[in-house]
């Protein structure tokens, strides 16, 4: 017993390395099968809070570039408009007023971190669980989708980028509607992604635009990018397009997290169905 | 004493503020990143007994990880810094010669001697680190490319520090 004693205060510094690695990896592991299922992470109050006032400052570094994105976006919508249209029948107001209700809502946010170099990107934004953001939820900007909320506090959410090698998210051809997945590529280029699982009858032409479907938690029909390349992986049995990235992620500012309405009850209802087999 | 831990409380603060408010933000060539803030855990005093230091590589550690959205991951390259510290002092430096202890600094020890303690220091630490994130051995090539860079560039930064803070009188 005493040699023991004495061999271990001998190399204390091997069974400390020990004890604090397993324990630092312990933390690791738990956290990806948990997907962030701690404290440790960005939306917290005092790393959050700290983030947000660093970004209040560098946000006047781009002022000018934010003001002419909000511009071209103002324009966008005003062209959408009742006000902006000229009504030329009647029957279009009782269409528009009784057939349609709100599908998707959108909370506007400030990106207040957000980084483009790693294997796994995340962004946390100025809104969390008191505007309604809830994890699971989309969030796209101005030019095309943005990524996944994955977890929520009361004033912060913490974003999984679609510059993420988890994030894998239901996307199609605009012009063929041939369905595939969309999914960062290996590269770590924070440019370019990848359209895979497409089926080999589809025929795609480069600069063809690449959207989301109307199965993803996203609004159908949200740009992701366009097809830069055709034959971005070989060998597989079906297509695989490289896709250039509509969205700009290193100058991420504003987003916008959208909600479905009706998520609840489709979930709710496909629940109900597997419990039936 | 009390200057000693004063000193090494604000070193801390800043290395971490550097870290993830300017450091986290360049990359160059998305291959080369530098992790400066392991440089805290190399001016540590000599000293520091080794369960203080395995604390402090831990505490770092998290504190990096919650700002960079991985836990456990810089934590753990922290702690096997720490022991790659013990072993590499242990080697090269008798601990009886010092008095009113003295740090591992450029000024204490030479360029020569701090200059290889980095590169061996943090050379282990981020390879360790690169490959617990990429965790898969079919990118080795990259990875190696990206820990070779990302070294060579963390090192420089060390060294600019180092020179920045240079006391020449301080070697007796």
């Amino acid at each position: 017993m005493r040699n023991l004693l004495i061999f271990i205060t001998k190399y204390n510094a091997f069974f400390l390395f020990l004890i604090f690695e397993i324990g630092a990896l312990v933390i690791y592991v738990k956290y990806n099968s948990f997907q962030k299922a701690t404290f440790i992470n960005t939306a917290n109050n005092v790393t959050g809070t700290l983030y947000s006032q660093v970004d209040e400052l560098k946000g006047y570094l781009t002022l000018r570039e934010v003001n002419d994105s909000l511009e071209r976006e103002n324009a966008r919508l005003r062209n959408q408009l009742k006000a902006s249209f000229y009504v030329d029948s009647i029957s279009r107001h009782k269409v528009v007023d009784t057939t349609y209700k709100v599908q998707y809502q959108y909370v506007g946010a400030k990106v207040i971190n957000n980084s483009i170099n790693h294997r796994t990107n995340y962004i946390t934004l100025n809104v969390g669980s008191n505007a309604g953001v809830a994890k699971g939820k989309g969030v796209i900007c101005a030019a095309g989708v943005v990524g996944i909320v994955v977890f929520v506090s009361p004033h912060f959410c913490v974003v999984q980028s679609l510059l993420n090698k988890d994030t894998q998210i239901s996307a199609m051809l605009a012009d063929h509607k041939d369905i595939g997945s969309f999914k960062w590529g290996s590269d770590l280029d924070p440019t370019k992604g990848l359209l895979i699982n497409v089926s080999n009858n589809a025929q795609p032409r480069i600069g063809e635009k690449v959207i989301t479907t109307q199965y993803s938690l996203f609004p159908a029909g949200v740009m992701i990018g366009k097809v830069a390349n055709l034959h971005a992986r070989e060998g597989s049995t079906s297509l695989n397009l490289e896709v250039a990235l509509s969205v700009d992620f290193s100058k991420l500012q504003y987003v916008y997290v959208v909600t479905n309405k009706f998520a609840a009850e489709q979930t709710g209802l496909e629940a109900l169905q597997k419990k039936d087999e | 004493m009390s200057r000693t831990i004063l000193i090494n409380i604000i070193r801390f603060i800043l290395l971490v503020f550097v870290q993830v408010f300017l450091l986290k933000n360049v990359t160059l060539y998305n291959l080369s990143t530098p992790y400066l803030y392991i440089l805290f855990i190399l001016l540590l005093p000599f000293g520091i007994p080794n369960f203080l230091l395995f604390v402090l590589a831990l505490v770092l550690g998290l504190t990096v990880d919650a700002f960079y959205d991985t836990p456990g991951l810089h934590a753990a390259a922290c702690v096997l810094l720490a022991f790659v510290r013990i072993q590499f002092i242990n080697i090269t430096v008798q601990k009886e010669g010092f008095d009113n202890e003295p740090e591992p600094t450029v000024s204490v020890m030479g360029f020569r001697w701090f200059f290889t303690y980095a590169i061996i220091l943090t050379l282990i630490h981020h390879f360790f680190l690169f490959n617990l994130e990429v965790f898969r051995f079919s990118e080795i090539q990259y990875t190696l490319t990206r820990v070779l860079l990302s070294s060579v560039f963390t090192v420089f930064l060390m060294l600019i520090s180092g020179l920045l803070f240079y006391r020449s009188r301080e070697r007796k």
